[in-house]
């Protein structure tokens, strides 16, 4: 009987234990995230802080173009183009106080291009026809449990042999009470440099060569500064190109099936807003370089339109108008029609058309007048109408792809781009996104 | 154009505004799908630097407004 007892008593010590360890309020469970509606009042004093890998998001293009208008030679020569862009970003999460989600965004693209213009700011032909940019990013934004309103900031960085970025920006989102409206706003400014590299033929009477030097053009057509027998590439100057921009947008989900976005954006930029190695011909048939004013302010403003039409079919519409003070007016129209085979996979023909009216500093091979203020050749502000169309595939199964679970989704898109120029360019990317 | 637009814009948006309805969170399952997302999707990213570059007109949610040269 006292064996008993004791075996009761003993029982019901063990039996207390693994209560307390149930009722350790410091194991709760953690509460949600996104909270899609009012959170319930955290009793517990407890804040979840863990900062962990959200999503890891990459995209690879290829893309290809041919044309015959190149700047650099004045408006007429080949514009083609290869070019192999690859991004990788990395979304991480982390819960703050007040239970207020934060992400940080990291970024990292690289691309590799082949531009055979480019050969063509030395006289011969031999200048460097490839090149690389390198450009990171970085965002943290946080979102207030409650509200659902954000703020965030983000840099940027691109750099590539002749031009270099960096950017900055600050955004924030107010939500209406029902949050089914949204009110955004992204404050950018960017600081490049444009690196001074001039067609060969202008570098000696733009920079002359310090007493007891003088350039030579070197096999492979690079011009470099020869002193006594020694020869170095001259150190180059940079200009600054400073970009503003304020973009503003309001979205409205209006009812079950669609939803409508209002975009504005006010821009201006300054500084050196051509590029050194762009000709220009004149009509006496002498070239010289482009000129283009200090400043430029640009106005687009966008509509956006989503329709989820019936259970398979989304409408994804899209309309910008653009102006800006050098004379350019633009517009463009974008239809998406997303049609679902299955909830999981989608596939998306596109179809987007644009237009533009010239720039007031725009006249091709040999038009300009030597009398000019400013000239450019650049078929980039020249009259033209485009058509980019293609198709889209998505599939995003609930068990990943492949059957691998954090292979969350897979796209690809192929399209094909033209311009009444002659200017026709592919591009197919592919992108994956891992949770 | 720009007066047109504008017009059109301020009629859709109200006409939009004031006709919306409130959703329950669990009536938004259309309006949260990925491709219902108003903005452009990630794949799109390198394409519409390319359109940038190569045409005058930039921005409003397609395209960036500056960073990058686009020279070649």
């Amino acid at each position: 009987m006292k064996k008993v007892y004791l075996s009761v008593i003993g029982f019901a010590l063990i039996c207390r234990l693994n209560a307390h360890a149930q009722t350790n309020q410091g194991t709760e469970k953690l509460p949600p995230l996104i909270a899609l509606d009012t959170p319930p009042e955290d009793t517990s004093g407890y804040a979840a802080r863990q900062l962990r890998l959200d999503e890891v998001d990459l995209v690879s293009s290829y893309y290809t173009q041919t044309g015959n208008h190149s700047a650099i030679t004045g408006g007429i020569g080949t514009e083609n183009v290869i070019d192999f862009s690859n991004g990788l970003d990395l979304h991480f999460a982390w819960e703050g106080n007040n239970r207020n989600k934060n992400t940080l965004g990291l970024g990292l693209g690289y691309d590799y291009h082949t531009s055979a213009s480019s050969a063509y700011v030395t006289t011969s032909g031999n200048g460097k026809p490839d090149g690389t940019r390198i450009y990171p990013s970085l965002d943290w934004t946080v979102e207030n449990a409650k509200t659902g309103n954000t703020f965030g900031l983000g840099a940027y960085y691109s750099g590539e042999y002749n031009y270099k970025s960096l950017g900055a920006d600050m955004h924030f989102s107010i939500k209406t009470n029902d949050k089914s409206g949204e009110f955004g706003v992204k404050l950018q400014g960017y600081m490049d440099h444009v690196t001074l590299i001039y067609p060969s033929e202008f570098i000696q009477a733009i920079a002359p060569a310090p007493a007891g030097s003088m350039y030579i053009t070197t096999a492979s057509g690079n011009t470099v500064l020869s002193t006594g027998g020694r020869s170095s590439k001259p150190s180059l100057p940079t200009s600054p190109r400073n970009t503003y921009t304020a973009a503003f947008s309001y979205s409205q989900i209006i009812n079950s099936r669609l939803q409508i976005m209002v975009l504005g954006d006010l821009v201006t930029q300054n500084g050196y807003l051509g590029l050194p190695f762009h000709r220009v011909y004149f009509t006496n048939k002498k070239d010289t370089i482009e000129s283009l004013p200090s400043s430029r302010f640009k106005l687009p403003l966008g509509f956006r339109l989503n329709y989820f039409v019936d259970d398979n079919i989304i409408l994804r519409t899209y309309y910008r108008y653009y102006m800006d003070n050098w004379g350019s007016n633009a517009n463009t129209a974008n239809l998406e029609v997303a049609y679902k085979i299955s909830p999981f996979f989608s596939i998306s023909p596109f179809y987007r058309y644009y237009n533009q009216s010239a720039a007031k500093y725009f006249a091709p091979y040999e038009v300009h007048s030597p009398t000019d203020t400013y000239y450019t050749s650049n078929y980039e502000y020249a009259k033209f109408q485009s058509s980019f169309y293609g198709v889209g595939f998505r599939i995003a199964p609930p068990g990943g792809v492949l059957g691998w679970q954090q292979f969350h989704d897979l796209e690809l898109r192929y399209g094909h781009y033209s311009q009444t120029t002659g200017l026709v360019s592919d591009v197919i990317s592919v992108s994956i996104g891992l949770k | 154009m720009i007066n047109q637009f504008v017009k059109l814009a301020c009629v859709v948006l109200l006409f939009s505004v004031t006709s919306c309805v409130h959703l329950k969170e669990y009536q938004k399952s259309r309006i949260n799908d990925a491709e219902m997302a108003l903005g452009n999707r990630y794949v799109e990213k390198n394409e519409l630097n390319f359109q940038s570059y190569r045409e005058s007109a930039s921005g409003a949610n397609a395209g960036k407004t500056g960073g990058g040269c686009g020279c070649n």
